[in-house]
């Protein structure tokens, strides 16, 4: 065996090579491009204004007009059409979904993951102070902290994020204690590995998985977090449409009405179920253990 | 392997790991697992120290706070000339490198997201500066070293059996040319024509670097096969240390009979004329050990000083240290004698 023999294996492939033969995360993929697509070209697709309310948007008796004819998925309550609400809402709740979401996620990752390396008494205070605010009504939190700020979209963002964090910390903080007493980091430990090292390089990689699938999850409990305020009047402000505040708006509706809640509805499973797929075959795609087995 | 120059690279000195115990509503401590209590030995210059016991005596403890993996709770290590046990965990990294450690696992000691190459070239990453072709040939010679096709350089340690990812362990251990290192029951996880395979590379190894081992295993066997000296752990402390050949021929603390009794013989004649010793009851709890003697509560030779004053670890004869009353010589003089 000689120096030359070093390198025989082929390139490996690259982890988007991978991904692009796995039809079902290409499909998720669309999706997101859709919607993604749907939200940044709503002024120029949109077939009406959303704010508008249209004169012919009501029937002679003041019922909205069911999906169908001039307005493809009908009219809500004031006589606006549906589809063009969603598509202006597609803005807002992908905002949410993915900015509160993911901010979430950064601030649950990092605590959980110091908590549960470190520990001692920083462990036990970022997990007291965790479990706090599991505790504590979400709900409660988030309109009291809506109420002192001006609600605006951002502000909405980010006070999700401030309730919706907690559940990834524990999730996180479980698994990295469960990762630091592992034999792979005391043989790094015996190297005299640096903390940044061990942390960044070899803990933070197993938890990928882990915070991919949280991440998917939590856009649908974002998402209609967000609808949730806006129903209690401290989210977004109508008239601006978010998925979420559409079917709040509408749900008492929902016996003679059902496309009202039905759509945005919908449209929240497709957003969550296109990130899920998106996710899940990257989590596997990511992972070195399960290569060569698609 | 026999060329032992007499010095010293490991002085171990009074060394203790207690586990605290919290219990109660204000998780106050109410006691301690003292799964390494007072343990003291010296592993020389190129030899291989056995070090054996049965599940739970506290030797990969031991092992391991002699590393510093845990932050010892007294005692004195000196590695190399230097005392390491009071050391700072970042002054620590520096001395690193003059000991490794084998793991008993290797499944569970490789970190299943990196390559072979990448996982040998950790410790060249951190530790020197050398650029990535220079890296990348220490790899392949590391890979020769331990008997591992360069080829498989960029596969996944779960495409490898057993032995070999414990290869990929010891070829990890020998990158920065350690003097010292811990094999922590290396071949306990693999199977029997693996383990000599293993035990025959540390052996070549040993002899090609210089190395000296600590060797914990439970398997007697392997430990006469592989070791220079040997000392025998019962519930946190060594009870016997003796070289290899009076070990086994003359054992003299009654522990270290009824375990060497319980290995098994090839051969039937011989089998049947020796006198299997039986010990009593169960191992007691390391938080809370007997009076006295730690093994007066299933020893078959227990006298009534037993249960009351703990035996002094002393050099009964030259080489040999024992801890228990029927070898406990009358003087003082003798208790303060030197360990080697």
């Amino acid at each position: 065996m000689t120096a030359a023999t070093t390198n025989t294996r082929a390139v490996p492939e690259s982890a988007w090579t991978r991904l692009r033969r796995r039809k079902m995360a290409m499909f998720g993929l669309a999706l997101v491009i859709l919607i993604v697509g749907a939200a940044i070209l709503a002024p120029w697709i949109a077939p009406y204004d959303p704010f508008e309310q249209k004169f012919d948007g009501l029937t002679m008796f003041g019922e909205p007009l069911p999906p169908g004819g001039a307005y493809v998925l009908g009219t809500d309550l004031l006589g606006r059409d549906l589809l063009s609400r969603l598509l202006y809402g597609a803005r807002t709740s992908l905002i949410i979904g993915v900015v509160a979401n993911g901010i979430a996620l950064v601030i649950g990752t990092v605590i959980g993951l110091t908590a549960g390396f470190f520990q001692g008494w920083i462990g036990a205070i970022l997990m007291r102070f965790t479990d706090l605010m599991m505790a504590f009504p979400a709900l409660l939190l988030a309109i009291c902290l809506a109420a002192i700020f001006q609600p605006s979209l951002w502000i909405v963002a980010f006070v999700i994020a401030m309730v919706n964090w907690v559940q990834t910390a524990r999730v996180i903080y479980t698994e990295t204690s469960a990762l630091a007493a592992r034999d792979f980091i005391a043989a790094e430990r015996t190297l005299g590995a640096s903390t940044p090292r061990i942390l960044f390089k070899h803990i933070l990689p197993h938890l990928v998985p882990m915070i991919i699938v949280w991440g998917t999850l939590g856009i649908s409990t974002t998402v209609l977090l967000e609808a949730t305020l806006s129903y209690l009047g401290v989210g977004v402000q109508p008239p601006t449409p978010s998925w979420g505040n559409i079917i709040f708006e509408n749900q008492t509706y929902f016996q003679s009405a059902p496309w009202l809640v039905f759509f945005p509805g919908a449209a929240i499973v497709v957003l969550a179920l296109a990130f899920n797929l998106v996710g899940d075959a990257l989590r596997d795609v990511l992972d070195p253990t399960l290569r060569g087995s698609d | 392997m026999l060329d032992q120059t007499n010095t010293a690279l490991v002085r171990v000195r009074d060394l203790q790991m207690h586990f605290p115990i919290y219990s109660g509503l204000l998780r106050r401590q109410t006691g301690a697992v003292k799964a390494v209590d007072s343990v003291s030995f010296d592993v020389m210059q190129g030899e291989t120290l056995g070090l054996v016991g049965e599940s739970g005596c506290g030797k990969s403890t031991c092992g391991r706070a002699i590393l510093r993996l845990y932050d010892i709770t007294g005692g004195e290590v000196t590695i190399d000339g230097t005392d390491i046990g009071q050391m700072s965990q970042s002054d620590l990294r520096t001395k690193r490198p003059t000991m490794q450690m084998v793991f008993q696992d290797p499944q569970a000691s490789l970190n299943p997201r990196m390559t072979v190459e990448a996982i040998i070239r950790e410790p060249l990453d951190e530790h020197t500066k050398l650029s990535a072709a220079e890296k990348e040939a220490k790899v392949g010679e590391l890979m020769d070293a331990v008997g591992l096709n360069r080829r498989f350089a960029k596969r996944y340690p779960h495409a490898f059996s057993g032995g070999q990812r414990q290869r990929i362990g010891i070829a990890r251990a020998l990158a920065l040319n350690p003097k010292f290192i811990v094999c922590d029951e290396p071949i306990a996880a693999l199977d029997v024509s693996i383990q000599a395979q293993v035990v025959n590379l540390l052996e070549d190894l040993q002899e090609k670097y210089g190395l000296t081992y600590l060797f914990i295993s439970h398997d007697l066997s392997m430990v006469r096969h592989i070791a220079t000296r040997i000392a025998v752990m019962y519930l946190g402390k060594i009870v016997e240390l003796a070289p290899r050949a009076e070990l086994y021929s003359d054992p003299l603390h009654p522990y270290t009979k009824a375990l060497l009794s319980a290995v098994p013989e090839p051969d039937p004649a011989i089998a049947q004329t020796r006198e299997r010793i039986v010990l009593q009851g169960d191992v007691p709890s390391p938080a809370n050990p007997p009076k006295g003697c730690n093994f007066c509560t299933r020893c078959p030779a227990v006298m009534p000083v037993c249960k009351d004053i703990e035996p002094t670890y002393q050099e009964v004869t030259p080489g040999r240290f024992v801890a228990c009353h029927l070898f406990e010589t009358t003087g003082t003089a003798e208790k303060t004698a030197g360990y080697i």
